[in-house]
């Protein structure tokens, strides 16, 4: 070795260290005498295929990336397992572990993170790990080979792959997440969902919105995880995954500015113009990165500047992540929060599992969440980071590169027109292109009712109908007449009320995300018509099952009010059969006065309306009303409201019949329940119909020899009448 | 530029964790200008406007969350919530007016403008 080289010294045998000093010495293989320190006792290997080694899909040897050759070759000395303990900046010297000290000329921190150990109580137990270097991998495979059960705390990309990894050992997996969503900061909860059933089939399960309280251990070792509501996970072996922390101990005691992680320049200098930091103890521009491609970012800058290329600038980097659980593709860029003139895009294939959202701002794209099929995740990140405009090719982007990019130029209905004549159009009943273009011209089909009798395509899921529609308008040029079948829910989705009933039984489907994802929703969480319906069809198709989503409800039905033009709330009780009492009336007079309630009326239904309540009041108000003995009138609900009733025989010359207590009964039996729109009864006690019962939903009109029953002339058949 | 207006100093005001609003949802915070209403969306961003629909004035808290949009509770406007703005065929017919929001360590503080 000459003595005329530059003593080049790295803190860190990791990805950052080592892929600067490669990076160095393609630039001026010459320049630096190298020497490198590893606190861990071997070569530098691939960090982020530890996952794949945990879960028994690749050896150590498999992922190592620099073997003890390539030290050799270069003249580079490592001292592995020997961690640098000190710097002392004044005589430009490292000392490490066993007294050795080393000069320099030039250093480089790269020191990594620290993985966060949560202060819980029996946080010190053996069987407690964290997830970042072989020695954590080879624990938890020790604890594998022994069976039983492992906790994860967190819910992020770490976590779920350590839990992939244990099950995949053969362990009993369970993930705890302190949100109610995985992968939060990465997924939307469409995403989050399906990736919760995915991890789910493969042996990992997991508990959201969970906050551990302590880890519960005997004899030293792990037992179990506490969680704040008192639940107890039995474990044998407990992973930390709850985030890293920049390592910036050596850099603080040497006085170098630190904030996140040790802070350097655009060129990755930091405070000391011959001290460089890369990779994740750096702090660039305020960001403390965890993932390796901005690693690769600055170690290219760090060689081009250290090799005296001043012109050299780390600018920060985009991130795109991709979770690494065998068969499960899940990619995500970007952001996906709205803003103006953002648009989503949302695709899914509910028999492959596939969901995709692509976000557009400004006719760019701005964020992607893929999941099930992540193949074009680089070409969505790469039109990210190009800032390209993708306008011209909306239309066909979520179906991804090999799709857009075979058509480009062509108008969309070309898509159709490229289809070969055996390509599958109705995958329900299996009906190709060339079926149903022949039966439109052999037997001069015109409309889609007319195609579905013939071919059946369309008829089943209608997942397919715009295709079948775009073959018509190919066909049959001009002549072709759009036509409107059964009006779908709502814009999210192409299917009717109906059907996505009937798929809620026959697939047993259970939540509002897995009706969204099985009928293939177009939104990634619906709109404000289409969430409270499947509320209500959930509810009802699985009773005691569901969990009513409260944010799908509309205001009225939180709050038990009406909401009016101007904010406040109108309050109804009931009265059954519109009768009432003294007490009753002095209660509402009551707290009319006590709430300063401006107007109270009585309404068509037999009730009296307590009119302009403000919301903070609601709940007092119902107290003071529910403390009479009164009930909500759900003069708001999609419900029974009112049963209009006349005196009937107790009191009237011509009644023939109780017609209030039957009115009574009527209501008492159906109060509460919940129908697809409001519901109104009305009983007179003769054919004098004084209680209108002819124009209600159902009507009885009470005569000598029995009852007359009117159905469904209710005056107003719109949605949602407010009142009454 | 006249010496005496002074710049309205705006106040960052606590008003509550992310998490005490449920994800789609809203909560409603009273202020010397008027009610503003503070979003919590599926994914988990945050937004604030004034809680006053552009169309007729409807509480904007107390409607559905969908995506980054609010559906006014009183004539079914969609807003949406980075920019106050009515949304599809309503575009163009006004705006609830937007407030600064920031999170500090998973609490939510509101730019409130003193003076
Ligand atoms: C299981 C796992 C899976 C991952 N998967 C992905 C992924 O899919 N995609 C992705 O982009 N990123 C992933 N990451 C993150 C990625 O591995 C890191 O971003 C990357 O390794 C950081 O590189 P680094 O060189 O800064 O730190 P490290 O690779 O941690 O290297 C730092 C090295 O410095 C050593 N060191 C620390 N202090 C001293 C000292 N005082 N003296 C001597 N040596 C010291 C450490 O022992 C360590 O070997 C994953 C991480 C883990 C743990
Ligand atoms: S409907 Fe007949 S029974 Fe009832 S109040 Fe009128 S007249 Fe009397
Ligand atoms: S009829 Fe019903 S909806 Fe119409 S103004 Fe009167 S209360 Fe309102
Ligand atoms: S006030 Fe909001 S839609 Fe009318």
């Amino acid at each position: 070795m000459t003595a005329s080289r530059e003593r080049l010294v790295v803190i860190g045998n990791g990805m950052a260290g080592c892929r600067a000093v490669e990076d160095i010495l393609k630039r001026d293989p010459d320049r630096y005498e190298i020497t490198i320190f590893g606190a861990e006792p071997r070569v530098n290997y691939n960090r982020i295929m530890l996952s794949p080694v945990l879960a028994g899909e690749k050896s150590f040897d498999d992922i190592v990336i620099n073997d003890a050759a390539w030290y050799a070759e270069h003249g580079i000395t490592l001292h592995a397992g020997r961690a640098v303990t000190a710097i002392n900046r004044e005589l430009k010297v490292v000392e490490a572990e066993g007294g050795l000290s080393v000069g320099y000329d030039k250093l480089i921190l790269a020191t990594g993170s620290d993985p966060v150990r949560l202060p819980l109580p029996g946080a010190d137990l053996k069987g407690v790990v964290t997830f970042r270097d072989l020695d954590d991998v080879d624990q938890m495979v020790a604890a594998a080979d022994a069976g039983g059960a492992a906790v994860v705390i967190g819910g992020g990309l770490l976590g779920l792959e350590a839990a992939y990894g244990l099950a995949r050992r053969g362990m009993k997996a369970t993930v705890v997440h302190l949100m109610d969503v995985l992968m939060e900061r990465q997924l939307d909860s469409a995403a989050g969902f399906l990736l919760t059933e995915a991890l789910a089939e493969r042996g990992v399960e997991t508990v959201l919105s969970a906050q551990s309280e302590a880890i519960l251990g005997e004899d030293g070792r792990v037992t179990g995880l506490k969680l704040q509501d008192g639940r107890i996970l039995p474990c044998s072996i407990l992973v930390m995954a709850v985030g890293i922390r920049p390592n910036t101990a050596l850099a603080k005691a040497c006085g170098l500015p630190v904030g996140r992680g040790v802070m350097v320049d655009d060129q990755m200098r930091t405070g000391d113009a011959d001290i460089w930091a890369v990779g994740e103890c750096a702090e660039h521009r305020g960001v403390a990165y965890g993932l390796v491609a901005p690693i690769w970012d600055m170690c290219r800058t760090l060689a081009a500047a250290i090799t005296g290329d001043d012109a050299a600038a780390y600018e920060g980097s985009l991130l795109s992540t991709r979770l690494k659980v065998s068969g499960v593709d899940v990619f995500s860029a970007g952001a996906f929060a709205g803003g103006e003139g953002c648009e989503d895009i949302v695709f899914r294939d509910a028999g492959r599992g596939v969901y995709k959202r692509v976000v557009l701002q400004d006719g760019k794209v701005a964020g992607a969440v893929l999941f099930g099929d992540a193949a074009d995740g680089g070409w969505y990140f790469d039109l990210m980071r190009q800032g390209a405009d993708v306008r011209d090719i909306r239309e066909t982007l979520i179906f991804g590169q090999a799709i857009t990019e075979g058509l480009s130029g062509l108008d969309p209905s070309a898509a159709v027109a490229a289809m070969s004549d055996d390509q599958e159009v109705c995958g329900c009943n299996g009906v190709c292109k060339g079926q149903i273009t022949t039966a439109i011209t052999s037997q001069g089909l015109t409309t889609l009712d007319a195609v579905r009798g013939v071919t059946k395509a369309s008829a089943s899921c209608g997942s397919c109908t715009p295709l079948v529609e775009k073959l018509l308008k190919l066909t049959l040029g001009d002549d072709f007449q759009a036509q409107t079948g059964p009006a779908p829910m709502c814009k999210c989705t192409h299917h009717t009320h109906d059907l996505v009933r009937q798929a809620i039984l026959a697939q047993e489907l259970k939540s509002i995300p897995a009706v969204m994802q099985a009928m293939e929703w177009t939104t990634p969480e619906g709109c404000a018509s289409c969430r409270p319906a499947l509320n209500y069809y959930l509810v009802c198709a699985w009773p005691g099952e569901y969990q009513d989503d409260k944010q799908s409800r509309f205001i009225n039905e939180r709050v038990h009010a009406n909401i009016q033009k101007d904010g406040t709330y109108s309050v109804v009780p009931r009265m059954w059969g519109g009768m009432t009492t003294p007490d009753e009336l002095r209660a509402i007079a009551d707290v009319a006065d006590k709430f300063s309630i401006p107007a109270v009326k009585v309404t068509g239904g037999q009730r009296i309306d307590l009119l302009g309540v403000k919301k903070d009041d609601l709940p007092a108000v119902w107290a003071d009303l529910n403390a009479a003995g009164m009930v909500s009138g759900h003069a708001y609900a999609k419900g029974l409201r009112t049963v209009k009733t006349c005196v009937g025989s107790d009191w009237c010359r011509f009644g023939t019949q109780d017609s209030t207590g039957l009115g009574m009964r009527l209501e008492k039996f159906m109060w509460g329940s919940w129908t697809p729109a409001k519901v109104k009864l009305g009983v007179s006690g003769c054919p004098r119909n004084c209680a209108e019962a002819t124009c209600k939903d159902v009507g009885v009109i009470c005569v000598d020899s029995g009852y007359e029953i009117h159905v469904a002339a209710p005056p107003a058949c719109t949605s949602a009448g407010p009142r009454s | 530029m006249n010496a005496l207006v002074k710049e309205p100093a705006v106040i960052w005001t606590d008003v509550g964790a992310v998490t005490d609003i449920p994800r789609r949802g809203a909560r409603r915070v009273p202020s010397p200008r008027g009610d503003i209403a503070v979003f919590r969306t599926g994914d988990g961003q945050v937004f604030a406007l004034m809680d006053a629909c552009p169309h007729k004035g409807g509480p904007l808290s107390q409607g559905i969350v969908h995506g980054a949009a609010v559906t006014c509770p009183l004539h079914g406007r969609v807003i949406d919530l980075a920019t106050g703005e009515a949304t599809g065929v309503d575009r163009g017919t006004g705006c609830a007016p937007v407030v600064p929001l920031e999170v500090r360590d998973g609490r939510l503080f509101l730019g409130l403008v003193g003076g």
